[in-house]
């Protein structure tokens, strides 16, 4: 089941950015990474009163931020957070960006080190459809969730579940709470095992702290 | 000078607003001199200044327009020299993006300037003669000194917004770092924290043009009741090509010729682009002190803020205003670069920032402009400003 919300400009909310909103604290200091057209912020703003910041590089997505009122910039994850100071924000959201880094481990070190705690949601690669895709029919995964194909995808660094917990460890950072997601975002409210999502969630959701 | 009898000069009008202009004027005496960043001071001095809508009870709907290098205080409504509207009336004026419904907007003449604050062309009461060039140099954070004066006149102790583009964007950085708590919200406009090598140089291309030009009689022009035209003239052409770009002169003028079927093998104005450049040049001599244009030319050469504070970041430490930087893709003047470092400073000093690069290929300019993605954004980022800051909408309107 697909919630489907309407922002204060009339947009629809993702439903992954319902269950991101749910997990920052009300009042925080939060930037958004790879912030698109706002809609993230916007929510984050109306509902949980955060002092909120926008990065995203494109420039149409910036400009049609701060149309809202909201504080964005134009920039890149791989360039441009080394600017921040250390803890200079509460919460730092990256929601489905990581994978579209050059340098997702390098990125994850100045997420941890630029915010307090760190929310961020990823696209799981081993999810069961793609890998009946590429084990079965022997081709890269083109789902209603990852719709590119290999050739045009802006997602340059897949991983699994599993791979990323595994770069959590690696970077000392310590997975306050994981959330699986189904494709359309929404949480999904069964008790399993881990190597369970790492077959059945689109994606997840991962509260981080170093 | 202006014959009694028929129409005034446009130059004769410009002479007459230097020491009793036309609009709102603050005076300060002997007893309350302006403090330089040369060291010296004047004093007694005066601001001119324009006025729209109005102060709310709390005096928390104030905006401050900086204007640029021959800008002045008529930021939306008609200049009585040239009779010409308001230079930024798409953006100032009710139902505006910034809305004078709304806000009580606050524009000035610069220090240094020729409309009424005193500067170069402005009376030396000691002496009963102009100024000229014994004026001090003056400086951008000596306009912002003199503003904030001027703020201080009104009883506003925190402007909501400080706007402008070019060295009025350089004003608004400096308020925001000379006076970070009286400032909730700016929007520095295609410029720079700095005037770069290249900014420098073509102003002082202007300069020599000027200095150079017999008249101008070593400063003491108005006392010998001439005037160095052809050097204004010349400085300001050469200033105008800067202010846009390659691709809109080629779109506005490519090679055309001027009233000519064919090249004359002299050197009169064969092109459509000389020709437009002297008319720039001529119709600037008749609005405009020369001398005024060597103290402000002067003032954006000396802008440094990372200088002056050590690094730009600490420029803004702790800052509590919100920023909206802008820059346009085909500005060469002040490019998309030099908003970047700003914004990165900002970054580094953990302010509030949003910034947006314009796609307009109009140059330099682009900001005096009709550009509707400028007017968007600069609408939407003072209306989220107003929300934070909480003023209230007169008339119910939002």
């Amino acid at each position: 089941m697909v919630e489907v919300s309407l922002n204060y400009n009339g947009t629809a909310i993702r439903g992954d950015h319902h269950v991101v909103a749910s997990l920052v604290p009300e009042g925080s200091r939060v930037l958004d990474i790879g912030c698109g057209d706002g809609g993230l912020l916007a929510l984050l703003q109306a509902e949980r009163k955060v002092d909120g910041r926008g990065i995203e590089l494109s420039q149409q997505g910036v400009n049609k931020c701060v149309e809202q009122g909201l504080s964005a910039i134009q920039g890149d994850a791989d360039t441009d957070l080394e600017d921040y100071p250390d803890n200079a924000f509460d919460v730092v959201v990256m929601s489905q960006t990581l994978q579209a880094t050059r340098d997702p481990e390098q990125v994850m070190n100045e997420l941890l080190r630029i915010g307090k705690q760190v929310i961020i949601s990823i696209p799981n690669f081993a999810h069961w459809r793609n890998r009946m895709q590429l084990g079965l029919l022997g081709h890269m995964p083109v789902t209603k969730y990852l719709p590119y194909e290999w050739y045009n995808t802006p997602n340059i660094h897949f991983c699994s579940l599993k791979d990323f917990g595994s770069l959590c460890d690696q970077l000392n950072a310590t997975v306050e709470q994981a959330i699986p997601l189904n494709s359309g975002g929404t949480r999904i409210n069964f008790p399993a095992p881990w190597k369970v999502w790492n077959l059945l969630a689109n994606q997840a959701v991962y509260v981080l702290r170093r | 000078m202006a014959d009694e009898t028929s129409a005034p000069t446009l130059h004769a009008l410009s002479i007459a607003e230097v020491d009793r202009p036309s609009s709102q004027l603050a005076k300060f005496g002997v007893d309350d001199p302006l403090h330089l960043d040369s060291g010296k001071s004047i004093a007694p001095w005066q601001i001119a200044y324009e006025t729209y809508g109005e102060l709310n009870a709390d005096k928390s709907n104030a905006v401050l327009i900086c204007h640029a290098l021959t800008g002045d205080q008529y930021v939306a409504s008609n200049n009585p020299v040239t009779g010409k509207p308001g230079w930024w009336e798409r953006m100032v004026g009710p139902g505006r993006p910034i809305d004078t419904d709304k806000y009580f907007v606050l524009c000035a003449n610069v220090l240094g300037g020729c409309l009424g604050t005193t500067g170069p062309a402005s009376i030396n009461p000691a002496t009963g003669k102009a100024y000229a060039v014994s004026m001090p140099v003056v400086t951008i954070r000596d306009m912002v000194r003199a503003q904030a004066k001027l703020v201080d006149r009104f009883g506003i102790d925190t402007l909501f917004a400080v706007v402008g583009g070019s060295m009025g964007g350089m004003q608004v950085l400096q308020w925001a770092a000379s006076y970070p708590e009286r400032v909730f919200a700016a929007v520095p406009i295609a410029t720079g924290a700095r005037h770069s090598s290249q900014n420098i140089a073509f102003h002082e291309v202007g300069r020599q043009a000027i200095m150079a030009d017999p008249d101008w009689c070593e400063g003491a022009y108005i006392a010998e009741d001439k005037r160095p035209l052809k050097g204004l003239a010349v400085a300001r052409m050469a200033a105008h090509i800067t202010y846009m770009s390659d691709s809109s002169l080629h779109q506005k003028f490519g090679r055309n010729l001027q009233d000519r079927e064919d090249l004359t093998f002299g050197f009169d104005a064969d092109f459509q682009i000389e020709s437009y450049l002297r008319h720039q040049g001529m119709t600037f001599v008749d609005r405009f002190d020369a001398n005024s244009y060597l103290y402000v030319t002067r003032a954006m050469d000396y802008f440094d803020l990372a200088a002056e504070f050590g690094s730009l970041p600490l420029a803004f430490t702790g800052t509590t205003t919100r920023f909206c930087v802008m820059s346009f893709t085909s500005d060469w003047l002040f490019p998309t670069s030099e908003s970047r470092n700003i914004v990165k400073a900002l970054n580094a000093a953990a302010a509030n920032v949003s910034f947006v690069e314009v796609d307009s290929d109009r140059g330099h300019d682009a900001f005096l402009l009709d550009v509707p993605e400028m007017f968007s954004t600069i609408r939407g980022f003072i209306t989220g400003a107003a929300r934070a800051r909480g003023i209230p909408a007169p008339g119910g309107a939002n």
